[in-house]
């Protein structure tokens, strides 16, 4: 034998002691951390992004234009956007970003998501942080117990996710008209919402929840053709789940970062007609 | 005073493949307490390399069908030397048994009214294989494996162990039967795991194991094919029958070496694919035999005009008959113009743009990039003749599947030789599996339960096999004038040489002589089969003992061969190349030459097999009416058609 | 290209201890890590315990963990190497080694006896059975399913926790739960089995964080967490944590599910 004819010090996981032994966490050769970390940075560059833009409260109206961060905008303390997205139902003792309302349902339902709980376990919690790389924690629960038992309740957030995802909608439609809220208009900020709320509706329907719900949870296909229909439409999209999941992060921040350089002034929207 | 583990059981069953399995889930529903020995995990056998499907005439696709003309059709494919009372069962009950499959959690595919759907296949007058894509050994496996644990968790709740009724000794490999004088009293195993030794007494043994395919050098079986249960019978005294029938398919893959002997689909071919030799040649046009001179075209230039109208040309010589073909390539290698690594080109890249053959040939395209890295839209692929399939084995009684003259021993499956006749069609072996797996498994229980007392198992006989086993552990020495022990992978490469060489696809009686000189040449040296390291899953010792088995199986196949002087399905030669009506009912049996079955029947020194011929019982009258007279003219002798 | 010599590195040894084994190996054009461990046996090591069945990738016994990834050893080819890299072959790190490259797989032969089988229906006899391709479709892909137990080994569940193997099936044998749920002539529920709950409460579905390792190192390419274990979550919370459901299901009085 070469090296290591020691059995293990009953260390636990793959140094349990009745396993092969072999001190290595893993043997890997490949670059397996490179995933990890750039999802990492991604996300972690959203957080901040998006943090700073929620709770500073301005900048977020350019008519017709409504940064998808303030839509809907149901606190008093919300601009006026003429026909857009208000609803005063918190009325004025709310005094912060009225941002915040709104963001925990998308937030909520893209921490439950399916894809970005994969992840933030692996590039956050490094649980694990690749396959066949041991975990450095000593004990794993995954799922079974609170607080992320709490992850169960995905599908409510596709439901809220629905309705959000319809404001913003309202909010694209509404930017086919001109600053005088004249229909037949179009600039760039239009087409930049366009595409968000393609890749918004895209990702919401790609939800595993919602493949549950439109056909997954039935044992007979045969007997529902429609819903059969709706189940693989969903599911072609699902199979790009994780790729819709971040073009739609990247398109919803770029949308609001757009909203913010014409609210802030620094370009006038090119106007196609 | 031998210090081996024993244990009582009614029914044994050495094999985990489709017939094993089926046979365990028989005798345990009948009552039988039943453990099952195999050589691997459990659900990997052999089985699961089957893909085309099971034949059964359930009818779901054309009504036409049943089992009269299944049984025709497997006659036809077995040049009528089929035991047709085994054909005319297994024809009756196939559909049968696929469909209680389904009730255990099959899931075949499906026509389009929900039923399970049947495919056409060569030889099958209708469609026929009940198949699930082309995983349908898989399924087959699966689906019993299930059963089993399924039958486990019953008898879990009713004794509280999963293993009190029906038990499977995983990676385990049976090395004797033990005999109370004729009668079978259990057998003789190791635990390849720790190489301890076991012994399970048991009044009925059925024999499951596959083929002899590891006998070959290019083969489309795997390592455990070493025609263990060929041999066990033979050392328990039953005769094996026909076993010159192995069936070899002209073209499975020969380079590169990891995928040797795996299956290149015939439609390769059908689709455009054409033979080549080193030379560039298309040589099939030399080898068109002149009954098949008008059917065949005489140019290349007129063979590919018959991919686009067939009617008005001929097809090409490569879509002859399949030995045909085999023989082609054979003759091609053996006058030195065969390709780098022992084979022929069969090229579809200059023939086909890249785009159509990966449309036309998904699995082959896919098949040849991930196991060899090899495009075949880009280069030929080398292609030989592959050993694929014993059609002969152990003589059993068609009813009840038991042994011909041991009581209490039962042989099921590809082990058991007589329902394929000279050749086996696609198809027929799945559904083999399940019938005869089932009656065996029928028959050992009732053999078992019939009995007042159980045989008794002597100590002499578990030393006697532990010596045996432990042989290659103290080879040298033992005989100081023998010479230095010999690596087992070194004769078992050796054998497999002689054997594809010799008594390949196309024999010829100088050869094959020869080959039984080299057989007797090589059980010497394998007396000598030494091993370093210890008993714990230790492969070279396995190898060591399965070389035991390969030899006896690899001289039977060789003399059955010498004997029989014609060519009739999977045994071609080249000396008496034509059919010959006066071999149709004669049957081949082989019998060890030393009936004690002892240790000196494996004396190197001597032959081991004696042949002797048979008549076989004259076909029913009522399964001859389903033929045409001018038909059987062609195969039965003139006194059988008279009677 | 021609044969060349590649390092190898093999563990060997047993539960009592062992090692990482230098072999220097030739190597012929076309070949997979199985040809290797081979003509080591052949030449080297007579010894070396190595499990492998039908090389072909169909019979899932040659499983290892290559350069420390979970691979069939018959699956993969000596090309994806550099010709200068040295090709770590260890044992399955997730189960008790027995020795060389061969361990003791008998925990999943222990999980599959845990999920109830198949429970035929009552009112029907065998050759009367009708399922419709589109509802065989899902069960079929699970059951395409060849064994090798990669997934069991690469789940981090049981991988870095051994205390978690009592309370979790593992990947292969949840897919199995899936696949009696979502076939189509199961009569489990009409039985008193609740698949969809016992998922949760007796397999341990909960323990499963989706991180899709079993998906990425399946070689049949099944998509175990998106068609197996995400939807047999969401089987699992119709039953258990979704009051709407549990609601409807009451007012309608029947098992939601169609």
């Amino acid at each position: 034998m070469a090296t290591g004819t020691e059995p293990h010090q009953n260390s636990g996981g793959v140094r349990t002691r009745t396993r092969a032994a072999i001190s290595a966490p893993h043997l890997r050769t490949d670059r397996w951390w490179l995933a990890p970390a750039v999802t990492a940075a991604g996300l972690f560059a959203f957080v901040v992004y998006s943090t700073w833009r929620a709770f500073s409260n301005a900048h977020y109206y350019s008519a017709p234009y409504v940064s998808p961060f303030y839509s809907p905008c149901l606190a008093e303390n919300c601009r006026t956007m003429p026909s857009g997205p208000n609803a005063d139902l918190f009325g004025s003792w709310w005094a912060i970003s009225p941002a915040i309302i709104i963001l925990i349902f998308p937030l909520g339902f893209r921490l439950t998501c399916y894809y970005y709980r994969k992840a933030y376990y692996r590039s956050f919690w490094a649980s694990p942080p690749a396959c066949a790389v041991a975990e450095p924690h000593a004990k794993y629960t995954g799922e079974t117990r609170f607080p992320l038992i709490l992850q169960n309740v995905h599908r409510y957030f596709f439901y809220f996710a629905l309705l959000v995802a319809g404001v913003l909608t309202y909010d694209t439609v509404l930017s086919f008209r001109d600053t005088h809220e004249n229909w037949g208009h179009m600039g760039l900020g239009t087409l930049v919402f366009l595409v968000n709320i393609v890749l918004i509706w895209a990702y919401t329907l790609s939800c595993h929840s919602c493949r549950h719900i439109v056909g997954g949870k039935l044992k007979h296909f045969s007997k529902h053709p429609v819903r059969y229909k709706a189940w693989q439409f969903v599911g072609r999209l699902n199979a790009r789940h994780m790729q819709l999941a971040w073009a739609s992060l990247v398109s919803v921040a770029l949308a609001d970062f757009y909203v913010y350089l014409l609210a802030s002034g620094v370009f006038d929207d090119p106007r196609f007609f | 005073m031998s210090a081996v583990e024993r244990q009582q059981w009614d029914v044994v069953v050495v094999g985990a493949g489709g017939a094993g399995l089926r046979a365990a889930i028989e005798a345990r529903e009948r009552g039988a307490r039943t453990a099952v020995i195999c050589k691997s995990l459990f659900g990997k056998a052999h089985t699961v390399m089957a893909e085309g499907g099971i034949a059964a005439a359930m009818a779901n696709v054309n009504e036409h069908d049943n089992w009269q003309v299944h049984f025709r059709d497997t006659l036809r494919g077995g040049k009528f030397l089929n035991q047709w009372r085994m054909a005319e069962l297994h024809a009756k009950e196939a559909p049968d048994r696929v469909w209680e499959l389904e009730t255990w959690g099959a899931l075949f595919d499906r026509t389009k009214d929900g039923k399970i759907s049947q495919r056409n296949f060569g030889g099958h007058e209708y469609p026929r294989l009940a198949h699930v894509g082309d995983r349908t050994g898989l399924e087959l496996i699966r689906t019993l494996q299930q059963k089993i644990v399924s039958l486990q968790q019953e008898d879990e709740k009713e004794t509280g162990d999963y293993e009190s009724r029906l038990k499977v000794f995983q990676e385990c490999t049976v090395t004797r039967i033990l005999k109370d004088g004729t009668r079978v009293s259990g057998v003789f195993a190791y635990e390849r795991e720790t190489g301890r030794f076991f012994v399970l007494e048991a009044p009925a043994v059925v024999i499951a194991t596959g083929g002899i395919g590891k006998s070959f050098k290019v083969t489309s079986n795997s390592w455990e094919y070493t025609g263990d249960g060929h041999a066990l019978a033979l050392l328990a005294g039953a005769p094996l029958l026909n076993m010159e029938f192995v069936q070899f398919h002209p073209t499975g893959m020969v380079w590169p070496p990891s995928v040797k002997g795996i299956l290149v689909t015939e439609s390769v071919r059908g689709d455009g694919g054409v033979l080549r030799n080193s030379e560039g040649k298309r040589f099939m046009f030399d080898y068109i035999p002149d009954v098949f001179k008008e059917k065949y075209a005489e140019s290349e230039e007129e063979g590919d005009r018959w991919y686009e109208d067939p009617d008005h040309n001929r097809r090409p010589p490569e879509l002859l008959p399949r030995d045909e073909v085999a023989r082609a390539i054979n003759s091609e290698v053996k006058a030195g113009r065969g390709s780098p690594h022992g084979g022929v080109f069969l090229d579809v890249s200059t023939r086909m743009p890249a785009e159509v053959i990966r449309r036309r040939l998904p699995s082959m395209y896919h098949q040849f990039k991930e196991l060899a890295d090899v495009d075949i839209t880009a280069e030929a692929m080398e292609v030989g003749p592959t050993c694929h399939y014993v059609m002969g084995g152990v003589a059993v009684d068609s009813d009840t599947a038991a042994a011909r003259g041991v009581p209490g021993l039962f042989a099921a499956g590809e082990v058991a030789g007589g329902m394929h006749g000279s050749n086996r069609l696609g198809g027929n072996s799945l559904s083999d599996l399940l019938v005869f797996g089932r009656r065996a498994g029928w028959h050992a229980a009732d053999h078992a339960a019939d009995l007042d007392e159980r045989p008794a198992v002597d100590d002499e006989q578990i030393d006697a096999a532990a010596a045996e086993a432990l042989r290659p552990f103290s080879a040298e020495g033992q005989e100081p004038d023998s010479g230095p022990p010999e690596n087992p992978y070194t004769l078992h490469q050796a054998l497999q040489q002689s054997m594809n060489d010799l008594v390949g696809i196309i024999r010829r009686e100088g050869e094959m002589e020869q080959a039984l000189e080299n057989l007797a040449g090589l059980r010497v040296r394998a007396r000598r089969a030494g091993v370093e390291g210890h008993r714990q899953f230790n492969p070279g010792w396995h190898l060591a003992l399965d070389l035991r088995n390969m030899l006896l199986v690899s001289e039977c196949v060789a003399r059955a061969a010498l004997e029989r002087t014609e060519s009739r399905g999977g045994h071609t030669r080249e000396d008496h190349p034509v059919m010959d009506r006066r071999w149709r009912p004669v049957n081949l049996l082989c019998r060890l030459a030393d009936p004690t079955g002892g240790l000196a029947a494996a004396d190197p020194e001597r032959d081991q097999i004696d042949l002797t011929r048979e008549s076989t019982d004259p076909i029913r009258a009522d399964l001859l009416a389903l033929f045409e007279k001018e038909e059987l003219v062609k195969y039965l002798a003139e006194e059988e058609l008279y009677e | 290209m021609s044969g060349y010599t590649a390092h190898f590195r093999v563990w060997r040894g047993d539960v009592e201890g062992g090692g990482l084994e230098d072999f220097k190996v030739e190597v012929n054009d076309g070949e997979v890590v199985l040809d290797i461990i081979h003509r080591i046996q052949a030449t080297q090591a007579a010894d070396l315990a190595v499990r492998w069945n039908c090389k072909a990738g169909k019979c899932g016994s040659c499983s290892a963990e290559i350069n420390g990834r979970p691979r069939l050893l018959c699956m993969t080819r000596m090309s994806v190497f550099e010709q200068d890299e040295t090709i770590t072959v260890t044992p399955l790190r997730a189960f008790p080694v027995i020795r060389d490259l061969v361990t003791d797989v008998g925990f999943n032969y222990q999980k599959a006896r845990e999920v109830p089988s198949f429970v035929p229906p009552a009112d029907l006899g065998p050759g009367e059975y009708r399922m419709y391709q589109e509802d065989v479709d899902r069960s079929q892909e699970f059951r395409k399913c060849i064994e090798c137990f990669l997934c069991q080994d690469t789940c981090h569940v049981v991988r870095d926790h051994e205390e978690n193997k009592t309370a979790f099936a593992g990947p292969r044998f949840l897919m199995r739960v899936a696949e009696l749920d979502m076939h189509p002539l199961d009569a489990a529920e009409a039985s008193g089995l609740d698949r969809k709950r016992t998922a949760q409460d007796e397999h341990g579905l909960g323990y499963c964080n989706i991180t899709k390792c079993c998906t990425e190192v399946c070689p049949e390419g099944i998509h175990i967490t998106d068609n197996a274990l995400i939807p047999l979550k969401e089987r699992a919370v119709d039953r258990k944590y979704d009051p709407l459901v549990w609601l409807g299901s009451k007012i309608r009085r029947r098992p939601a599910g169609g």
